[in-house]
C-alpha cells in the first residue's frame, strides 16, 4: 500500500497532532477540583484529575513529572493550563511542557484560594480555546504519525486473528518511517525469548531481557499466588486463554512479522533514536499502559480486543478492533473495526491490515473514536512505590 | 473450505482454538491451519465455548501444550483428543 498522507496539526517543535485539546492539568489530587471548575466554565478544554502528585519521591517521583510533562507536551495537545497546591512543582510542569514552544501557563491555589484561582486560569483558558480553534490542519506525510498499540481483555481471537492485524500494521507503517511502541513487560512472560530476538541488536535484546527480568522479580517478590488469578485475567480465562505463555505469545503477534525494535524505553520516556518500533516498560493494565504511551508523545492506539475491553485516553484516540464475532455483535458501539471476518476466512490478513490502516488515518484526519464518542478518558498514572 | 470451526496456528501445535459458538459433545469440527492454509477434523467430546480450545490428540498428564508452535504450560491431567482444554487441564510453567 502506498503510504497515505493526512491532515493533521504541526506544532512549533515539529511534531504533528490529530486532535487539538486544550488541557486544564491539576499538578496534584488538591488541585482536582478547581481544574474540573475551569473545565466547566470553559467550553472546548479538557481537564486530567488524577490521583498524586504529593510527597512522591526518587524513581516514582521522575516518573510523575515525566508522565504529566509528557502528558502536556504530547502533540494531540494544543495549550496547557497547569494547576498546582503550591508554585514551585506547577512551575516545574509549565516548564517542562514550555520547552515544546506550546502556550502553557500555571497558577497556584495556596495564598489565593480555589475562587481566585479558577477565575484567573479560566481567563487564560479562554484565550487559549480562541487560539487553539484557529489553527488549522495541513496536509502530512503518515510517516509522522506515532503509533502505540495494546491488547486488552485479550481472548484466543486476540492472538489469532486482531493482534496480527495490528501488526500487520505495523509492518507496513514501519516501512513508511512511522514511530510505533509496544509495551507490557509482565504480558511476554513465556515469550520473553522470542521478544529478545526481535530487537534490532543485541544489545538492544540485553536491554529487553534485564527489563522485563526486573519486572518478573518484583511481581516474584509481591505475588501470594501464582498471578492464576490477575494474570491471565477473569476476562481473558472466560475468552478461553489459559496460560500467561499463551497469552504472551498472542500478545507478541502485535508487532508484526519482520519489523524489529530499535530501543527499550522506560515507562514514559519519549523515543530518541527516531523512527522505528520502541519497546517500553509497562503495566499491563490497559489505562496505565496507554497513558504512558501517551505521555511519551504518541498520538494514536490501535487496541485490539477479544472479551470486549472500553478503554480510551483523554488525548490520545484509542481504535479499538475486534476478530471476536459475540464482543462485535453484543458490544458494537465500542468496536472501530470488526475483523471477526478473518477468523470465517471471509478476509485475508493483508485485507484486515489495509481496513485497519485505513481506519486511522481516518482518525488522523479526525473522525472521533468509539471511545471518544462514548466519553472513555481513563488517565492514570503509574505509580511505582508508596509515597513518603 | 467454508467458515472452520477452529482454528489451529501453526503444523505442531497440540490445540485448536473454536472460533463459532455452540459447539457440543459429539459435533464433528473442521478445523482450519493457518500456517499451511490445510484442514483438520477432530470430534468434540465436550462442549467448547466460543475462543476456548480443543485438543488435537490424545495428552498425557506432564506434556507440553503447544501452541504458537511455543510451548504454553503443561498438562495436569490426561486430556482425550476432542477434549475441552482449559485451566481445569493445564496450568502454567511460571508463576
Amino acid at each position: 500500500m502506498a503510504s497515505p498522507n493526512f491532515w493533521g496539526y504541526r506544532r512549533t517543535d515539529g511534531r504533528v497532532g490529530i486532535r487539538n485539546h486544550v488541557v486544564i492539568l491539576p499538578l496534584d489530587d488538591l488541585s482536582n477540583a478547581a481544574c474540573e471548575a475551569v473545565a466547566h466554565n470553559i467550553k472546548g478544554t479538557l481537564a486530567l484529575p488524577h490521583s498524586y502528585g504529593r510527597l512522591q519521591f526518587g524513581e516514582d517521583l521522575e516518573l510523575f513529572f515525566r508522565t504529566l510533562i509528557g502528558t502536556g507536551s504530547n502533540p494531540n495537545v494544543a495549550a496547557v493550563v497547569v494547576i498546582g497546591i503550591e508554585p514551585a512543582w506547577t512551575g516545574r510542569i509549565v516548564d517542562g511542557i514550555a520547552a515544546t514552544g506550546k502556550p502553557v501557563e500555571g497558577f497556584a491555589i495556596e495564598r489565593n484560594g480555589d475562587h481566585a484561582t479558577i477565575a484567573a486560569a479560566s481567563r487564560k483558558a479562554k484565550e487559549y480555546v480562541h487560539w487553539a480553534s484557529e489553527l488549522r490542519r495541513e496536509e502530512c506525510a503518515f510517516g509522522e504519525t506515532w503509533i502505540s498499540v495494546k491488547c486488552g481483555e485479550s481472548d484466543t481471537t486476540s492472538g489469532l486473528a486482531s493482534n496480527p492485524t495490528v501488526g500487520n500494521v505495523i509492518d507496513k507503517v514501519d516501512a513508511m518511517g512511522a514511530t510505533t511502541c509496544f509495551g507490557e513487560t509482565s504480558e511476554i512472560t513465556g515469550a520473553e525469548q522470542v521478544c529478545a530476538a526481535r530487537a534490532a541488536t543485541p544489545e538492544v535484546g540485553e536491554k529487553f531481557l534485564k527489563t522485563w527480568s526486573d519486572y518478573n522479580d518484583f511481581i516474584m517478590a509481591n505475588k501470594t499466588d501464582d498471578l492464576s488469578d490477575s494474570q491471565p485475567t477473569k476476562g481473558n480465562i472466560e475468552g478461553g486463554l489459559t496460560t500467561i505463555e499463551e497469552k504472551a505469545f498472542g500478545n507478541l503477534e502485535k508487532i508484526g512479522k519482520t519489523t524489529k525494535y530499535i530501543d527499550v524505553l522506560k515507562p514514559a520516556e519519549r523515543p530518541a533514536k527516531g523512527p522505528g518500533l520502541y519497546f517500553m516498560d509497562t503495566s499491563s493494565a490497559a489505562a496505565e499502559c496507554v497513558t504512558l504511551q501517551a505521555a511519551a508523545g504518541f498520538t494514536v492506539h490501535l487496541f485490539p480486543t477479544g472479551q470486549g475491553n472500553v478503554i480510551g485516553n483523554p488525548i490520545e484516540p484509542v481504535i479499538k478492533l475486534t476478530a471476536n464475532p459475540r464482543t462485535a455483535r453484543t458490544m458494537g458501539e465500542h468496536v472501530d473495526l470488526d475483523v471477526s471476518g478473518l477468523l470465517r476466512r471471509e478476509m485475508s490478513l493483508d485485507e484486515a491490515g489495509d481496513a485497519l490502516l485505513d481506519m486511522t488515518v481516518r482518525v488522523c484526519n479526525g473522525r472521533l473514536t468509539a471511545a471518544e464518542v462514548l466519553g472513555h478518558r481513563e488517565f492514570v498514572i503509574t505509580k511505582l512505590y508508596r509515597s513518603a | 473450505m467454508a467458515a472452520p470451526h477452529f482454528v489451529v496456528h501453526n503444523t505442531d501445535d497440540t490445540t485448536g482454538v473454536v472460533v463459532v459458538e455452540g459447539v457440543e459433545a459429539g459435533d464433528e469440527l473442521t478445523g482450519w491451519v493457518m500456517e499451511t492454509d490445510g484442514t483438520v477434523t477432530v470430534k468434540a467430546r465436550d462442549p467448547i465455548p466460543l475462543g476456548h480450545k480443543v485438543s488435537l490428540g490424545d495428552i498425557k498428564k506432564g506434556d507440553t501444550i503447544i501452541k504458537y508452535g511455543h510451548d504454553i504450560g503443561r498438562a495436569v491431567a490426561d486430556i482425550p483428543r476432542g477434549g475441552h482444554v482449559h485451566v481445569d487441564n493445564v496450568k502454567t510453567k511460571r508463576w
